[in-house]
Order: C-alpha cells, then structure tokens, then sequence
C-alpha cells in the first residue's frame, strides 16, 4: 500500500480531546491511514483514554485536559508525518452465517419490486462481496460496512421499524449491516444471522470485530440457524487471516 | 439490601460509566450530573466510582432492610425518611426497616443517593450504569432488591460545602467541528438567542425548541461524545447527553463542556439557556 500524506485537519473538540479530520472519502486508503495513525498515537507514551475512529475522522482522548492545544497538535503532526507504511496488523475476514429465508427477510420482496432483481440474485450479490469494518457505532457491536454493491443500494425506510430484532441483516442506502441487539432500526431486513455480535461477558473487547477487518456472509437455511442460535455457547465464528 | 416499594419515575444505577469502550459502540454513560453524584459520594468518603441512584422528577420509594449511611444531593425532590423531612447534601443514618421517600420537586430535575460503600448492582465491561442490552436492568421496577455492602464503617469527611449547587443556564461551549461551515447569521442565532428545551429530552439526548434553518449537508458518519450539538436536517438543536451514541451523521455545531452537562442535566422543560463560546 502505497503511504499517501493527506492534508488532515485537527480540530479541538472539547477540554480533553483533538479530534482529526481526513478528505470526505469513504475508502480503505483513507481508513487504513486513519488506523495506522491511531495506531502510532497509542505508540507514543501520551496519557491517552481512548482513540476512536470512525470512516476519516479519529478523535484522541487525554485523561486530562491539555494544557497548550497547539504543542499538542504539533506533536499529533509530527506522529503523523513519522508513522511507518505498515503498522496495521495482517486484517481477518470474520465468516458470518446469514439466514436469507423470506421468515426473516421481511423486506427482500419489497426490494426485489422496487430494484427489479430477482430475491436470489439480491442475496447471492449479498454474500458475494467482502466487507470493510470501517468502525463501531450506532448501537454496541453495530458494524459500519464498506463495498455493498451499487445495484443494492436501497434508501432508508421513512418511518423507521419500532422493533427490529437481534441478527436482522439490513440495507440502508449504500450501506449494509447486522443489528446486533434488538432496535428500532430503519433498515430494509433481507436476513438474520444467528451469531452474537456483543458478548458482554467479556471484560474489554465486546465485539469479535475490530475497525480494519473484513466480513464475509454466507447463507444458511432455517434449520442451520436453528441449530447455531441452540448452540451458541459453543459456536466459535470462522475467521481467516489474510497477509498482503 | 433495599427494597424498592416504588421505583419512581426513571431512577437508574449510575457510576463514572465505561470509558475507553466507544470503539465498539459503547455509550459513555454514567451520572447525568457527574457533580453532584461525585458531591453525594464524597460526604460519604466512598471512592469515586462508587455506584449511586440517580432519580428523575419523581422519586422512588425505598426500604432499608439494613441499617447504612446514605446522602442526596442534585435535584431538590423533597427527601423524607419515615415520613419525615432529611437534610440534603448530608449523611443521614438509616436504620433497619426506615423508609424513604420523596414529595415535590422543588428545583433541578436529577437528584443522586449515595450508599456507604456503593450500590453492589451487575457490572459489565467495569461500569454499573444500566444500559439496554447492556445490563440485565434498565430502570428500577417495583419489588426490585438493591445490595450494598453493610459492613462499611461510616468516616465524616470534612468537605466544604460552601458550593453544593452548580446550575447555571448559560451553557459554555467550544465550537464543534462543522461550526464554521454556519454562516454569520446562523452563529449570530446560536449566540445571541435564548434556547428552551422542548418537551423531547431523556438519557440521550436533549431537543430544543427553537428551530435553526439548516443549509449544511450531513456529514460523512463520524465521532460524538455528550455534549454534542448536532443540527438534524429540520434545522433542530440536538444537545447528546451521557446515553448517546458514539457515532452519527449531523453536523456537529457546538461541543458543550463538561461542566455545564452537568447544569444540563437539571434543567426541565421550558428552562431557557443561551451559550457561550470557549475560545
């Protein structure tokens, strides 16, 4: 990967935090700057609490308030203009099960309609494409995914859904995703995966993803998701580690 | 233990809430007004993480199986104990089978009770704050049990209490990310009007009533954090409090600094509030 300088802007964003700016761009070069960058920030011996991203922005967290905003944006550029090339990690594509069965994908028909595809070849465009975890938000252990392909791109529901359930795999607009826990949600629901995406028993790390991964559905039938949600104490969810 | 004979009208459990989780999705949480519930735990000498009930408008009402020390501090929701008035911003001693309970409110709008030693309720991912999804409770509902620890033995500290209220309406606030994408008459509106807050306010979020025309496109997702004032479409001010999301799509026109999140977090319906901005 080719290590692109991008023109960035720091922002002070309250007593205790910088956030950081990328070009408005939605893709794995800008995301992959933006992980490597936080990645050089928690590298550097800075009192930190915390340094979150999302698709070109990362917000750095002080456990204190910063006493001159300017020495510390100063020394934020001088990170970023001496971080390495390669300081994100090998990436890992996490395999989810996705039930497409019409039980659960309440809105496959309606978007079949309006986009004139057949339901099969909505869910076989679907799972053919590997997502980007771009960040975590909107709910704990929701996945923001990069690369649905364009001709599923489906807007938003006007009046959202008072109570989508746990595992529902939507399209909103250019994006696709899984609700990790029950929600209101204004998503097109076209499957439900039967796996946990938040495991709270865990004292850190809530969700197996991390910005930077991939993911890659496949589709089950009803009695596959039957069987995973009994046994979920005991499911692991497939990974692989892609090198490049 | 406690027993909760009435849960009142949103009382919650609330710590310092879960810092240094928002990458997964995490809320921040933790007590509306982080002052007074620091205040309530500090008379007490607990430590500061110790986990509090913040109650809402309305309070819960509650029996001591055991006796303990407790203290109340925020909102002014007339506390009785047996019937009778008690003292906030105070240790009242409890003892077995007291019962306490609230009348009006008088001013504010969250008042905190701290327990000698700190509610003992589930605690996930190293906060007690109940969340949806989260914890196993979001709220107190009736015939609930709360524990704490009664073998604490209770130390008076000698805190100043010279300044036990911090409200304040005019609400201090750096510029957000996209403020200078606003022209010079939208600045000018959300510097020199007076703002009330609407009927639309809880855990998340705040709504006030006064609309903003909105020319700004949204924004590529990105990061909030309490304190937020985002622009929706429509052209409403949306002040994010301790229960938002860690990330959305709005224009992020103010950042309200922690100190007054806590005067945010007492000021009811039709409080009026003007900002100022920290340069």
């Amino acid at each position: 990967m080719i290590n692109q300088i991008y023109n960035l802007n720091y922002h002070r964003f309250n007593s205790k935090s910088i956030l950081i700016s990328w070009p408005n761009l939605i893709n794995d070069d800008v995301l992959f700057d933006v992980l490597s960058f936080k990645k050089s920030i928690h590298l550097t011996n800075k009192a930190l609490v915390d340094v979150i991203n999302a698709y070109n922005s990362l917000l750095v967290v002080y456990d204190k308030a910063i006493d001159n905003i300017y020495d510390e944006i100063e020394s934020l550029k001088l990170v970023y203009s001496n971080k390495k090339k390669d300081t994100v990690e090998s990436k890992i594509v996490w395999k989810i099960p996705v039930c497409y069965n019409d039980y659960f994908g309440t809105d496959l028909e309606n978007i079949s309609k309006k986009i004139n595809i057949d339901k099969d070849e909505i869910i076989e465009l679907h799972y053919k494409n590997t997502y980007r975890v771009c960040f975590l938000g909107f709910l704990p252990g929701f996945l923001y995914l990069s690369n649905l392909n364009k001709r599923l791109y489906f807007p938003r529901k006007i009046q959202p859904d008072l109570n989508i359930i746990k595992g529902s795999v939507g399209i909103g607009g250019n994006q696709t995703g899984v609700y990790p826990s029950n929600s209101p949600g204004g998503w097109n629901i076209i499957g439900n995966s039967p796996v946990n995406f938040i495991d709270k028993n865990k004292l850190l790390k809530i969700s197996f993803a991390s910005s930077g991964d991939s993911i890659k559905f496949y589709p089950i039938d009803i009695k596959e998701h039957n069987y995973i949600s009994k046994n979920l104490d005991s499911y692991i969810i497939e990974s692989e580690v892609i090198n490049d | 233990m406690i027993k909760i004979i009435k849960p009142g009208l949103y009382s919650t459990v609330q710590d310092k809430g879960r810092k240094g989780q928002q990458s997964y999705g995490i809320p921040y949480s933790g007590s509306m007004d982080s002052f007074s519930s620091d205040l309530a735990n500090k008379i007490l000498n607990n430590s500061g993480n110790s986990a509090v009930l913040e109650i809402t408008m309305v309070g819960p009402v509650l029996e001591f199986v055991y006796e303990t020390v407790i203290c109340i501090t925020g909102a002014n929701l007339s506390p009785l104990l047996n019937n009778k008035i008690v003292k906030m911003n105070n240790p009242i001693f409890i003892k077995a089978n007291d019962i306490l309970s609230f009348g009006v409110l008088k001013s504010g709008l969250r008042s905190y009770i701290a327990i000698l030693g700190g509610f003992k309720t589930e605690k996930i991912l190293g906060s007690r704050s109940m969340f949806k999804n989260l914890t196993k409770a979001v709220k107190l509902a009736k015939n609930d049990v709360l524990n704490f620890n009664k073998d604490i033995i209770f130390k008076s500290s000698k805190i100043n209490l010279h300044k036990i209220s911090n409200i304040d309406n005019e609400i201090k606030a750096y510029k957000g990310p996209e403020f200078d994408m606003l022209d010079s008459n939208q600045k000018d509106f959300i510097l020199s009007n007076k703002f009330m807050i609407s009927n639309n306010y809880n855990r998340m979020a705040i709504q006030l009533t006064d609309l903003l025309s909105n020319t700004l496109d949204p924004i590529i997702t990105s990061i909030v954090m309490p304190g937020t004032v985002q622009l929706t479409p429509a052209g409403n001010m949306i002040i994010l409090m301790k229960d938002c999301q860690t990330t959305g799509g709005y224009p992020r026109i103010l950042q309200v600094e922690e100190k007054s999140i806590n005067s945010l977090a007492q000021l009811k319906k039709d409080s009026e509030l003007w900002f100022s901005l920290k340069i």
